[in-house]
């Protein structure tokens, strides 16, 4: 993953705010990293740029080996397609779907992606079984400890086999030891599935479980 | 994977809760709506029950349901006389309140001519008038029943047959009687107001006295002809059957059908806002799981299908409920409540109208929602 320049500002004139300022950082796959910073330092606004959910003022980035964003303008016209298809997100608050069971959390993401219902679930099963869920995988997300949620979102975060995730404070809702399992549990997962993962957090115990922490102050990266 | 069905399972309790509070106005609105309907059917219902052609009334009136008529009975001969009649028949109609189980009971008092036009339509339990005195055939929902005796004026009479759905414009129950009992009833003097008249040198006025003469024509004749040759008589009246029903359906009931129409259409109003509010609520709720669903690479028609599924559901489950709500309930109004089919497909048709407009309200909503809010607390 590329990113050239990237900047980004909300309103113009006296009103204008330079969230991020050519922001540039590579992060090569099988590493974890996390960007770093006080509030409004522009931490947030890069991970939806990145997540292609926010549109930049300008920059480019390569996801992937895909230019998918060139001077400001992005190079897909389908952005949902391509969060599908290569982009995983974890939450901080998991955002697990409280109407449906684990699996079908899980497996929704598949069914979007076009799979059929019981391949779309066979693969969940699969992914809860290896995250060590698997014998919560009929439970609904009420029903699910923190730490249980956070698997089922990890697993449904990879349920595409996506080259990125993006993690909004993975363990902000998580005690030291639970927050210690699941960045293990990231590091193992990226080098499984060949991804790259960035976190945004402020844990400070979980800090030397990245391979490279990015500081951001004011929109700019001072530091990484 | 139907998400509007997972999410209403998950919710089941509050979705029908929500729908049978729903399923209760709609109900209101059916209600209002039969309501209509049998105030117009009721108002025709006496007006039709003698199945004839013709009307002949006191002159200058439009009688004998919207304004006061008086004519000589013997005006009958004469009618049956006119080319193109086929029969004719005097009938008087009298509202009177009798005592019944120690209460006071409303009765609209019909008098007829038991082998001409004028009487009952149907006898739906027990026999037609036999007797020429005292026998009287009626309505079920007068309370009476089959051998019962009751008084009116100074007269006791027999139930013997029961008719179903005679009533009044007014919903007061039909009772027919012979025009001779009905003529005394009327016209006849109790004996000290008799006997006044007769020191006054004015006792002899006729009980030959009738409200109307009802006539049948030949089935080739033409109604508003053979009126024409009635009304050249100067002193009399014709009103067609047809003109009878326009007279009671848009004069005598008119301002009480425009009243329940407009009461019916602000509840219309009313329904269709909160079915709206409820729409757009139940969308409002899931902000953050529609933006976790758009995050995730959800297509917006994924989105819509929900919210609109989730919509007709609820509409159509509410109207279920209201609809065998107000059939369960609806015999047990004191007037009728009449529900058509076509008058509850059309209540559906609006229905499903309200809830694809009101769930335009919370796709928009669903739609301008940023994927962006799933992240962050």
């Amino acid at each position: 993953m590329q990113l050239k320049r990237i900047s980004k500002h909300f309103g113009e004139g006296e009103a204008r705010v330079d969230a991020l300022r050519e922001v540039s950082l590579e992060v090569f796959p099988r590493q974890v990293v996390a960007l770093l910073g006080p509030s409004g330092s522009g931490k947030t606004t890069l991970l939806n740029v990145i997540g292609c959910i926010l549109d930049p003022s300008a920059g480019s980035m390569e996801l992937d080996g895909d230019l998918v964003l060139r001077d400001g303008e992005w190079q897909r016209s389908n952005l949902r397609r391509l969060r599908l298809d290569k982009i995983g997100f974890i939450f901080q608050f998991h955002n697990l779907l409280p109407f449906l069971d684990a699996t079908d959390n899980v497996a929704i993401v598949q069914q979007l992606a076009g799979a059929d219902a019981a391949t779309a679930r066979k693969r969940a099963s699969a992914l809860l079984d290896d995250l060590e869920v698997g014998h919560r995988k009929h439970a609904m997300p009420a029903k699910l400890s923190g730490g249980e949620a956070q698997r089922v979102a990890i697993a449904r975060a990879l349920a595409n086999s996506p080259r990125i995730i993006l993690a909004d404070e993975p363990t902000a809702a998580l005690d030291s030891k639970r927050a210690g399992i699941v960045m293990d549990l990231l590091r193992k997962l990226a080098v499984e599935h060949d991804a790259t993962i960035v976190a945004v957090t402020h844990d400070e115990k979980i800090f030397d479980r990245f391979d490279r922490l990015f500081h951001l102050r004011d929109g700019r990266l001072v530091d990484g | 994977m139907n998400l509007a069905y997972r999410d209403i399972r998950h919710n089941l309790g509050r979705f029908l809760l929500t729908c049978m509070g729903l399923g209760l106005l709609l109900g209101v609105v059916l209600a209002m709506i039969g309501i209509y309907r049998g105030l117009v059917v009721d108002a025709l219902t006496i007006a039709r029950a003698p199945a004839i052609d013709l009307w002949v009334v006191e002159a200058n009136t439009r009688g004998p349901f919207a304004e006061a008529s008086r004519i000589p009975g013997d005006i009958r001969e004469a009618v049956a006389r006119i080319a193109d009649v086929t029969a004719a028949g005097s009938v008087t109609y009298q509202t009177v309140e009798a005592e019944h189980q120690g209460s006071k009971l409303r009765l609209y008092v019909i008098g007829y001519e038991l082998t001409r036009p004028g009487g009952p339509p149907e006898i739906a339990e027990g026999r037609e008038i036999a007797r020429s005195r005292y026998e009287m055939v009626a309505d079920r929902s007068s309370g009476l029943t089959l051998g019962e005796r009751i008084r009116l004026g100074r007269r006791t009479f027999t139930v013997v047959g029961l008719t179903r759905h005679q009533v009044n414009s007014g919903g007061d129950p039909a009772v027919y009687i012979t025009l001779a009992d009905a003529q005394k009833l009327q016209f006849e003097l109790a004996p000290p107001a008799a006997r006044v008249q007769l020191a006054r040198g004015t006792s002899g006025a006729s009980l030959n006295t009738v409200n109307a003469v009802v006539a049948r024509l030949h089935p080739s004749a033409s109604p508003d002809a053979t009126a024409a040759t009635i009304r050249r008589w100067k002193h009399l009246a014709a009103i067609t059957q047809e003109d009878q029903e326009a007279i009671l359906s848009r004069s005598l009931v008119d301002r009480a059908r425009r009243q329940i129409g407009l009461f019916t259409s602000l509840l219309l109003v009313v329904s269709a806002v909160i079915i709206a509010l409820i729409i757009y609520t139940m969308t409002m709720e899931k902000l953050k799981q529609i933006a976790t669903l758009k995050l995730i690479g959800a297509p917006d028609r994924t989105i819509i299908g929900m919210i609109v599924q989730q919509a007709m559901a609820l509409g159509l489950i509410g109207f279920t409920i209201g609809t065998a709500l107000i059939v369960g309930v609806k015999d047990y109004f004191p007037r009728r409540v009449i529900l058509e089919p076509d008058n509850v497909a059309v209540l559906g048709l609006v229905v499903f109208v309200v809830c694809l407009l009101s769930s335009g309200l919370g796709v928009r909503a669903a739609l301008r929602v940023d994927p962006a809010t799933a992240l962050g607390g």
